[in-house]
């Protein structure tokens, strides 16, 4: 079967030929680096020249078996100290900040709001302003007699000294409600436990210094998250508002049934733009407490470079990077299961069974 | 079939063109060669007059300008070129180096880190080519030292003294007399100088505080020499407990707890009366605390003599460098006693020199406490790997006050010698 020769034919070229400079920037700066660091994850590379030079030694899935496995020891131990508190940092980080930012586009899409451009301003702000210049404000503000103890001191509460303290809010909240004894755990959930961590470590809840790095986050972050929230929400005709109201829907109504399903695809862009974010957090640890106290600010990332850049264990290092990237890729997944269009599949399979019993029908009558 | 490629063609060839692309890309990075520089190959040196590029932590810019002129005349006098950098971050600048395989010629290197970069072969050994070598103290020299070959030299160092408050001191009706020279005696006057606003003595946590009572009671994490973990030896429990002691009767604090970051801080703002520090709490004192007096005495003895704690940093080579005999002429001369002394007027760090003590007393007799630690201080962990073990240690040591003990030093034993195996 032969093609006659197309017109278009010269098009595929030229359209390489454009695209060639952004595919060899991305190749280079991205596929490249990405490809090197997973080769540094299945190797014993010390940081002394090209990881691809002969004596570099392959030690297949070691590093990896570090992480997770027996042998791990202190590794594993501070890998999974790591991701328990990155896991309760998102816990905490993801829905507070999506539904700070959406109240905050609420409040901003009332018509009857004055000086709409002066308070868009000052809510996206902390977005705009360097997290490390923030983060030293923070440190002030919530050093042991920085301006919120003393605040706190004046309505007569003795304020921790946040920065400094390691215990978890699981055990103070346990403690307070008389559950158990938190400078006494109980023996079932210390004395046990699982990947090199005891239950009694694993359920801590996020220290109080990580509290104040979530506290941080969560003001910082939502500005950005509010004016994505703000634009599908100027998307929504006021119409369809209108109509719903003569519908008899409430205010109440209007939200749950109009403005919430409209939302959705953008529920679904901050809410993963979240996630994703928050296990990668590095600069705030970076800057205010480098892991501490009692390593309860550890995460992922910043333990990833504290092994490559500080300890020269760079295998080992690259391997913490590419859990991580596992976790986030199972977890967003996981976020894009749950917020499918269940109407759109429907449809979908609905098509797809049509066609295939028109082809049965026309093979059938061909027949 | 349409005429132009289908959409999962289309994907394929892309994707064909970006891995070829990138194992070019990586074939290339491979190209870079690694060679093995033993401890035998004679230093290596360029044509002409070598150009050096030097890659320093400057602690500000007293001791960037310092150097900067140093460098300078040595340039002059041996017909070479000197560059030198401040590092923003000095790990992570070296750490590019050393993959990319073009590191700065010379550098700082701490010692708790030493002993990672000589394992990884980043470090040229030039000990042995330097003249009057032997004239640095041992202990420098021993923390820049591993599996018996010293690498570099101790550019300058710091030690742990007992800093005190002179007014509190005579407040509470204490003397020269009283200045502590053994362990009860510092258990006592720091009981005595309790009150409810001060407490007697302010420790900053970590293995770099208490490590010095583990000295003085002969002890110590580790043993250098032989490369093991020696955290559980009796002497060491007995040291901490005689600190947690201190702790728990409420003489002693940690800095945290009376809402410091660290022990010149609390000392400074006198939430405490006494405090152990290095040498450089003079310069915080004198800029941020100008109006607290306080005189510096070596550290009390324990049962088993004195012992302080050093902290150095050496003039690293590296292995890769072209102009290693350049080198090694740059650090003859930036480690004369003569550019010691000048050193220490310009950025109050102590000679590594021997040879340099009497004039360093002479010049500054206030830190007389200070530079006796060179006799008998004892240099920080530098084995390699041990990085994340120390610092497990040092996030225990938080607690010290309601720890166990010897679950403490039982942990650091355990990954230590997981590690060093």
């Amino acid at each position: 079967m032969s093609r006659p020769r197309s017109i278009r034919r010269g098009q595929a070229l030229a359209g390489w030929t454009f695209v060639s400079p952004t595919l060899v920037v991305l190749g280079l700066f991205l596929a490249v680096p990405v490809l090197m660091a997973l080769w540094v994850s299945f190797t014993d590379w010390n940081g002394r020249g090209s990881p691809f030079a002969s004596g570099i030694g392959f030690v297949g899935a070691d590093n990896y078996r570090e992480l997770v496995g027996e042998q791990g020891g202190l590794t594993r131990s501070d890998f999974m100290t790591s991701l328990r508190n990155n896991f309760f940092y998102v816990l905490l980080v993801v829905p507070l900040q999506t539904a700070f930012a959406l109240f905050l586009a609420l409040v901003l899409n009332q018509r009857m709001l004055r000086a709409v451009g002066f308070f868009r301003t000052a809510f996206y702000f902390p977005s705009v302003v360097s997290s490390v210049a923030i983060s030293l404000v923070f440190l002030f503000l919530f050093s042991g007699g920085g301006v919120v103890n003393s605040m706190l001191d004046a309505i007569g509460v003795d304020g921790p000294t946040w920065f400094n303290d390691s215990r978890g809010l699981l055990h103070l909240v346990g403690d307070g409600l008389g559950l158990w004894n938190a400078s006494d755990p109980p023996g079932a959930l210390a004395d046990n436990g699982v990947l090199g961590l005891s239950w009694w470590a694993w359920l801590s809840g996020p220290s109080v210094a990580l509290s104040v790095i979530i506290m941080l986050v969560i003001w910082t972050t939502a500005g950005t998250f509010m004016l994505m929230f703000l634009a599908a929400l100027q998307d929504l005709p006021l119409e369809v508002e209108e109509a719903a109201r003569i519908d008899g829907a409430g205010r109440w109504g209007v939200f749950r049934n109009v403005t919430l399903p409209h939302l959705k695809p953008t529920m679904l862009l901050v809410t993963t733009l979240g996630l994703i974010g928050t296990w990668q957090v590095f600069d705030q640890v970076y800057v205010m407490t480098q892991g501490g106290p009692g390593k309860s600010t550890l995460t992922p990332a910043y333990l990833s470079y504290a092994y490559a850049f500080e300890n020269q264990k760079w295998g080992i290092a690259a391997a913490m990077a590419f859990v991580l990237f596992l976790i986030i890729f199972a977890m967003t997944s996981f976020q894009r299961f749950l917020f499918r269009d269940k109407d759109a599949i429907a449809t979908k399979r609905a098509a797809k069974r049509t066609k295939r019993d028109r082809a049965r029908v026309t093979a059938g009558g061909a027949a | 079939m349409s005429p132009v490629s289908s959409p999962s063609r289309r994907r394929r060839t892309s994707l064909v063109a970006l891995a070829l692309g990138s194992s070019i890309a990586l074939a290339a990075c491979g190209g870079g060669g690694f060679e093995e520089n033993g401890s035998d190959e004679p230093a290596s040196s360029g044509d002409g007059p070598a150009t050096l590029q030097v890659l320093i932590g400057s602690s500000g810019d007293a001791e960037t300008k310092a150097v900067e002129d140093a460098a300078a005349a040595w340039a002059e006098e041996s017909g070479n070129e000197v560059e030198v950098i401040v590092a923003n971050d000095l790990a992570q600048q070296l750490s590019q180096g050393f993959a990319g395989g073009n590191p700065p010629d010379l550098f700082y290197v701490d010692a708790g880190v030493f002993g990672d970069y000589a394992e990884a072969g980043n470090l040229y050994p030039y000990m042995d080519q330097l003249a009057d070598a032997d004239d640095f103290y041992p202990n420098l020299v021993d923390s820049f030292t591993l599996d018996g070959e010293a690498y570099c030299a101790p550019k300058d160092f710091s030690t742990l003294a007992l800093q005190i408050n002179t007014e509190s001191w005579k407040k509470a009706g204490l003397t020269d007399a009283d200045i502590p020279t053994t362990w009860d005696d510092l258990q006592a006057v720091a009981q005595k100088l309790t009150t409810p606003d001060q407490a007697g003595l302010v420790l900053g946590i970590g293995r770099d505080r208490v490590g010095a009572f583990l000295v003085q009671n002969g002890g110590f994490w580790v043993d250098g020499e032989a490369g093991e973990a020696t955290a559980t030896e009796e002497t060491n429990a007995e040291a901490l407990e005689y600190v947690q002691g201190m702790l728990e009767g409420g003489e002693a604090v940690l800095a945290p707890d009376v809402d410091a970051g660290w022990g010149g801080e609390a000392f400074g703002t006198q939430k405490a009366a006494m405090t152990i520090e290095g040498n450089w709490i003079r310069g915080a004192m004198e800029n941020d605390y100008p109006d607290v007096d306080y005189t510096v005495a070596e550290l009390p003895e324990g049962p088993a003599g004195k012992g302080t704690l050093l902290f150095t940093q050496c003039w690293g080579i590296a292995a890769d460098s072209e102009n290693q005999e350049a080198a090694v002429s740059f650090v003859e001369a930036m480690t004369t006693p003569e550019q010691q002394l000048t050193n220490a007027d310009a950025f109050g760090v102590m000679p590594s020199r021997e040879a340099a003590q009497a004039d360093y007393v002479e010049q500054f007799p206030e830190d007389a406490p200070f530079i006796a630690g060179g006799d008998y201080g004892q240099g920080p962990v530098n084995l390699p790997g041990l990085g994340p073990v120390v610092a497990d240690l040092d996030s225990q040591l938080e607690q010290l006050k309601t720890a166990d003990v010897d679950e403490i030093l039982e942990s650091f034993q355990k990954n230590a010698e997981a590690e060093l195996q």
